[in-house]
């Protein structure tokens, strides 16, 4: 594995308004991660984990305390630089996996590379890396509508790895996936975390997904109350 | 660039939703174009005939002459310069004595006008050549609308009652030796015409006339003593008014229609951006910017209005081809609008009115897909990723 820090999350607190109060969602959360990881943030619902994955993924601010993600400040970044930062180093993968409905899995998958404004060629041989990736080299023409659960999060996973990120932050991933295909997909993640040392982060508190972790970590109320290394 | 790709995707991954905007969009063009053709054409022919039946190149009027008061026709006549004597003789201008009368068709009374032209007048395509006696009766010809009110045909004696120059009563039987049709109501209705001679004799009036009507700008074209040279642009001025005026009326038709065509794309696009905000939160998340994301739903309805270019003149060019090549035929109460209608007006379809159109449309359909696309930089994207927003 290599060591080098991908995250630096300091004395991070978030706060949200509500009524004439605060509601206070994570509060000093001091953690690093390092590059090829396959960590979980763990807990019940509320405790903060969502939370501190769109901080971390740059689509929120930190109240108090800073993230630093590949060396970037989540907290003095300004909208340009964040689409940048999430654009060309950060895959997403969501629990209702958020598939574009009219495009195709091809296009689906294509649509970060889009973005990043690679060659016809260039893109065409991404998607069909990151579609045998995942195994569905026979849907590159179905539209999300066609496929099942376990298929949609599998080209979701198609999506967020076809750039080839840094980082896959993964909100639940297996909430509305049976147990078999929750299984597939993170044998496919595992696989792809080992063959292109991606780091992977997850929010979920479903023990499917946490019994692949190697690194736990509890969230209770927005603290940190447990950060465990399992050994595999 | 990214933005049109990305638009062009969802307009035809949408499928029936794009058509139908896209259909009713196409329908406003080829609306809008077909009444703008129809006016442009009207108006082109009403100036035409105008010119053609009524003003010639430009009149010569009696300075006591006021076509919209009868009571200075009593005085508005005068000897015919002298300077136009050849003109006259040869046809290139039209001298016409103007005075009111009464026709007694069938035992009613009706008040006309009566007018004295040169029987070999070219000026105007009024076929006065045909006023031609065959006794001693005076030749009389009328227009299609006033042979219909007083229910006359070809041959028909009808007694006209006048005063001459010295105010005294006098009436004579003419014979009714044409009629002509005519697009133009102002030859037509409510009039009779007679050869100049006759009508300068019954008068008292030898050698007079009120207006003189020139079929070349080159023998009349400015003042002559009593008499105030009308150039033809002053001479339509009237024309032109009532046709932008019927314009104006007309237009708010295919406003409506515009107005509903751009409403189903402002709805649309509401509706996206509400439908979609789970698609809009994830490409936000995977890098976009907010402002690539109002463009691709900016340019998205603009899309629209293209597609309906092509759409439209899939239909609309063998429409409007038909349209300029059949006409549209009048019905016959509309000579009851005032202006000058032929049976059939052939619309006209300018290159300007086209271009216009589409620029108007797209320009509009830009607007309209805007600013509901605005509301994308107000979204959080954590609420529009689990579709919170409501």
């Amino acid at each position: 594995m290599n060591n080098k820090t991908i995250i630096t999350i300091n004395n991070l607190a978030k706060r949200f308004p509500i009524g004439g109060g605060e509601f206070t969602a994570l509060k000093n959360i001091n953690l690093k991660f390092e590059a090829g990881e396959f960590a979980g943030l763990v807990g019940p619902s509320g405790s903060g984990k969502t939370t501190m994955l769109n901080i971390i993924g740059s689509l929120d601010n930190p109240s108090d305390g800073d993230v630093t993600l590949l060396g970037t400040s989540i907290k003095k970044i300004n909208p340009k630089r964040a689409s940048s930062l999430r654009k060309h180093h950060i895959g997403f993968i969501f629990q209702t996996y958020n598939l574009m409905p009219v495009y195709t899995v091809y296009e689906n998958v294509e649509f970060p590379l889009l973005l990043l404004k690679k060659s016809a060629a260039e893109r065409r041989k991404a998607v069909l890396d990151a579609l045998e990736w995942v195994g569905l080299m026979d849907k590159i023409k179905s539209k999300p509508k066609q496929l099942s659960g376990g298929e949609s999060q599998r080209v979701a996973i198609a999506r967020a790895m076809v750039k080839r990120p840094e980082l896959v932050l993964a909100d639940e991933p297996t909430a509305n996936l049976d147990k078999e295909n929750s299984y597939h997909i993170l044998d496919t993640m595992v696989k792809l975390n080992k063959e292109l040392n991606t780091t992977f982060l997850f929010a979920t508190h479903d023990d499917k997904v946490i019994k692949y972790l190697n690194r736990i970590i509890r969230l209770e109320d927005g603290k940190v109350v447990a950060d465990d290394i399992i050994k595999k | 660039m990214i933005a049109f790709k990305l638009a062009i995707r969802n307009l035809f991954g949408a499928g029936l939703r794009t058509f139908l905007n896209v259909l009713i969009l196409s329908i406003s063009y080829v609306v809008i174009i077909l009444l703008n053709g129809f006016y442009q054409g009207w108006g082109e022919q009403a100036r035409t005939d105008s010119v053609k039946w009524a003003y010639g190149q430009g009149q010569l009027w009696h300075a006591s002459y006021d076509p919209y008061d009868a009571f200075t026709l009593t005085d508005a006549h005068g000897a015919i310069p002298e300077s136009l004597n050849d003109a006259v003789n040869e046809g290139s201008v039209a001298p016409i004595l103007l005075a009111p009368a009464t026709v007694y068709p069938e035992g009613r009374i009706k008040s006309i006008l009566l007018k004295g032209i040169s029987i070999n007048q070219k000026a105007i395509a009024l076929p006065s050549d045909l006023m031609i006696a065959t006794g001693d009766e005076i030749p009389a010809m009328m227009g299609t609308r006033m042979a219909k009110s007083m229910n006359a045909q070809l041959g028909d004696f009808i007694l006209v009652r006048w005063r001459d120059a010295n105010g005294t009563f006098d009436a004579v039987e003419i014979r009714i030796a044409a009629i002509f049709n005519t697009p133009m109501p102002p030859v037509d209705a409510g009039q009779i015409w007679i050869p100049l001679k006759s009508m300068q004799e019954m008068l008292r009036l030898d050698g007079e006339a009120t207006m003189i009507i020139s079929g070349d700008e080159s023998i009349i074209n400015a003042d002559l003593s009593d008499w105030k040279f009308q150039t033809l642009p002053a001479l339509l001025s009237d024309i032109n008014e009532l046709i932008e005026m019927k314009k104006v009326g007309g237009s708010i038709m295919y406003l409506i229609l515009l107005a509903l065509a751009l409403l189903a794309v402002f709805d649309t696009q509401i509706l996206s951006i509400f439908r979609r905000q789970k698609e809009i939160g994830t490409i936000i998340a995977m890098g976009m910017t907010r402002k690539q994301v109002i463009a691709i739903f900016t340019v998205e309805g603009a899309m629209h209005a293209i597609l309906a270019i092509f759409l439209g003149a899939l239909y609309g060019i063998p429409l409007l081809v038909s349209m300029r090549k059949n006409g549209f035929a009048m019905p016959e109460y509309a000579d009851d609008f005032g202006v000058p209608i032929a049976d059939t007006i052939f619309p006209a379809f300018s290159l300007a009115l086209i271009l216009g159109t589409i620029l108007l449309v797209t320009i509009t359909t830009t607007i309209v897909s805007y600013i509901p696309a605005r509301k994308i930089s107000k979204m959080n994207p954590n609420d529009a990723i689990r579709g919170k927003i409501q």
